[in-house]
């Protein structure tokens, strides 16, 4: 709307004009901006962090590079390197057993939590003794559970000498370590799920219960049928943190065998680190093509729990 | 995400330095020397420095011994010091190669170094060149419990046969003839080029570690039957690959081994355990071929300027301070290691003296595999040297892998 005559007026008025207007800009649109103001210093973060980083990993893993001198074009040439490299196979291999075996967690801690949701005296003492091992650091469960296999001085290498004959060093065969880590792994991750299935019994409705009591349903029926479909929604966050939990399995790695004995359990976490970062890591380029390939493993829960999440709040 | 980290370190270095580059005369030290010993030394060098030099002004950052390894990749490329320190041999290979450490012939040349540091210039020289200054360097060796030795009518091994012949005693009595914990693999690998040392030889290691000699050579072969007639007897401490080194020197601090096959800083360890002098002992490694010339082990630490270093005439003047006999002798006395210049003196502990007297008699120094060979083969190798302890059995196999990674690695 141009009229002639708001050309004319005066330049006082039309700034005493304008201002109201600009005013009424912000008030019209304010709905429409104001999501975008809260999200945005946390999507630019996002932005830097992690979506520039993922991209950048799959453009280095297409090249050879020591990280210091000129990069050289290679292709798939690392891709095509990892499937005839026998340590890489171990660690899928790795990560494909932690993935299985961390799923424990998600039924253990649920009977835990059954076992703790009861008023008794003191029970809170014991809800907190059995989600102490989550609150504590990963890198002190590993401590721990290196000192308990450790060979001579150990608890589990004297109790197994003292019922066969002769002790095991879980964390020096290489047939057992991996079993060992994710043992210890289980630990604080069963408190975890736990926590999530004590929260979620809390909202059980009671007044469903007590229908299905009159019903006659007890035990296992009265758990799969009446108490489990209520605790659906812990169950899915519990299997998406064991999920993630499981392929991201470092520190454990890390601090309790650094890989070994002789590479027996490597994850792809830590061949990564190993190959690109560590002490004797030259390699960029191959480092990179191991993470974009656990990438893509990520990608394939993340996006299925994505989309259940999306089906049920559209179902809503 | 290496590279953004490395672009937001950049830039906080590039604000602190930018700051400091105000002064004229100014000298950024980046060190990982953050145990006691090795940061008292490193103040000592820089206070004297600073006295020599009052126009300069150092300024020096400490860093984690571990984090160094990967932070030196960052700050040479990002933002580069005027010094670091790293080490000898092929160690420095991937700097030098990658243009990000700068020739520092002519200090050598000006100084006379190529006779007072003639014993570490071969392992300082690349296309020949001299790419950084060594300023200390310790012995490897047998450590032995005397207590042990004593108990079980052992007499201290000339030779591997003697020392083979001990380890049977032990084993009746039920001692661990010798200890390790090879966690961190590297310990293995002592192992592993000392038995090559005295099977083959400095030249036929040197080559083996440069990749000239496949893996599957029956000379290669040989060194691993001898090392099986020590493993194969269980006269190594078990499970050693769930224990760090640390956590194996108990075993001989309470005579539950006889020996450790270690480098001299060790010594620190077994005292705080509470061992003395006089329980404490020292040989050399046994020979096996009374043929093959006498090689030791003496990995060499070092300081070299980046490529991008800003302060170059500083820092050079510096390498040939950190170079000259006094000061040599002086940091190493804090060390409690040998300097690596010949005009210094040894300090007056009993080790020192006797790996002195060993290494200046040796025929060739030979710097420890992962500083001999390219990380990538270093890695490998000690992995299949800790498999090799465990399952001397597949040593068919282990000794194939290897070869496949020569041939991968060095092209």
């Amino acid at each position: 709307m141009s009229s002639p005559l708001s050309s004319s007026a005066s330049p006082t008025a039309a700034v005493g004009r304008g201002a109201p207007r600009s005013h009424g800009y912000w008030r019209r649109n304010q709905r429409r901006f104001a999501p975008l103001i809260f999200v945005g210093p946390g999507a630019l973060m996002f932005l830097i962090y992690v979506v520039i980083p993922i991209f950048r990993s799959m453009s280095i893993s297409l090249y050879h590079w020591d990280g210091m001198g000129a990069m050289k074009w290679a292709g798939l040439g690392n891709y095509a390197e990892l499937w005839s490299d026998p340590a890489f196979v171990v660690s899928l291999k790795n990560n494909v057993l932690w993935l299985v075996l961390y799923m424990l967690a998600v039924p253990a801690g649920l009977f835990i939590a059954i076992f703790l949701n009861q008023t008794v005296r003191g029970i809170r003492i014991y809800k907190s003794l059995f989600f102490f091992p989550f609150v504590i650091s990963q890198v002190v469960v590993g401590l721990i559970f290196t000192w308990f296999y450790a060979p001579d001085f150990g608890l589990l290498f004297k109790l197994t000498k003292m019922l066969t004959g002769h002790g095991v060093a879980i964390l020096a065969d290489e047939n057992y370590a991996t079993y060992g880590i994710i043992f210890a792994g289980l630990w604080p991750q069963i408190a975890y799920c736990m926590i999530l299935y004590l929260t979620g019994l809390n909202n059980v409705a009671p007044d469903q219960v007590e229908a299905a009591r009159l019903d006659g349903a007890k035990g296992w029926r009265m758990l799969w049928y009446v108490i489990l479909p209520q605790l659906r929604p812990a169950t899915f966050i519990a299997v998406v943190v064991t999920v993630i939990g499981a392929l991201r399995s470092f520190d454990l790695v890390s601090i309790m065998t650094q890989g070994g004995p002789y590479g027996a359990t490597r994850v792809l976490s830590y061949y990564m680190f190993e190959q690109a970062l560590s002490e004797y890591g030259y390699r960029m380029g191959y480092g990179a093509a191991i993470a974009v390939v656990l990438f893509a493993i990520m990608m394939i829960f993340i996006s299925g729990f994505i989309w259940k999440m999306y089906r049920d709040e559209t179902e809503r | 995400m290496v590279q953004l980290k490395r672009s937001v370190l950049g830039a906080l270095a590039i604000s602190t330095i930018t700051s400091l580059a105000a002064h004229a005369g100014t000298l950024v030290i980046n060190t990982d020397t953050s145990d006691p010993a090795p940061k008292k030394a490193f103040q000592t060098l820089i206070n004297d420095f600073e006295k020599a030099n009052p126009d300069i002004k150092v300024t020096w950052n400490v860093f984690d011994h571990e984090g160094y390894k990967t932070a030196i990749r960052n700050f040479l490329s990002a933002d580069a010091p005027d010094l670091v320190n790293w080490y000898a041999g092929n160690r420095m290979a991937p700097f030098v190669k990658a243009g990000q450490f700068l020739d520092v012939s002519d200090v050598w040349k000006q100084n006379g170094l190529d006779k007072t540091l003639a014993s570490a210039m071969p392992s300082m020289t690349i296309d020949g060149k001299q790419w950084g200054i060594p300023y200390t360097y310790y012995q490897w060796g047998i450590y032995y419990n005397k207590d042990v030795y004593k108990k079980y009518g052992v007499s201290v091994p000339k030779t591997w046969d003697e020392f083979l012949a001990g380890c049977a005693k032990f084993k009746a009595a039920g001692v661990d003839c010798t200890t390790t914990g090879t966690k961190a693999l590297w310990p293995s690998a002592g192992w592993f080029d000392y038995l090559d040392l005295r099977t083959n030889g400095y030249q036929f290691h040197m080559d083996l570690t440069a990749g000239k000699v496949k893996w599957t050579d029956p000379r290669v072969k040989k060194v691993f039957d001898n090392w099986a007639q020590l493993i194969k007897p269980g006269y190594v401490t078990k499970n050693a690959a769930a224990l760090d080194w640390q956590d194996a020197a108990p075993l001989l601090v309470q005579g539950k081994a006889a020996t450790y096959l270690m480098g001299n800083f060790a010594v620190a360890t077994f005292k705080q355990g509470g061992m003395k002098e006089s329980s404490l002992g020292f040989f050399p490694f046994p020979t096996i071929d009374p043929k093959v010339a006498r090689a030791e082990e003496a990995p060499t630490d070092t300081m070299h300027i980046p490529a991008k270093a800003k302060n170059v005439a500083e820092a050079k003047k510096f390498l040939a301070f950190l170079a000259s006999a006094p000061e040599q002798t002086k940091i190493n006395d804090i060390l409690g290691q040998l300097p690596v210049n010949n005009q210094s003196t040894v300090g007056n502990d009993p080790f020192l003296q006797e790996g002195f007297k060993m290494l200046s008699s040796a025929h060739g120094l030979a710097q420890f595999f992962d500083r001999d060979a390219p990380a990538q083969m270093a890695k490998v190798g000690m992995e299949g040297f800790q498999e090799f302890m465990a399952h001397p059995e597949r040593v068919d196999a282990i000794l194939k892998r290897l070869e496949a990674a020569r041939e991968r690695i060095y092209h």
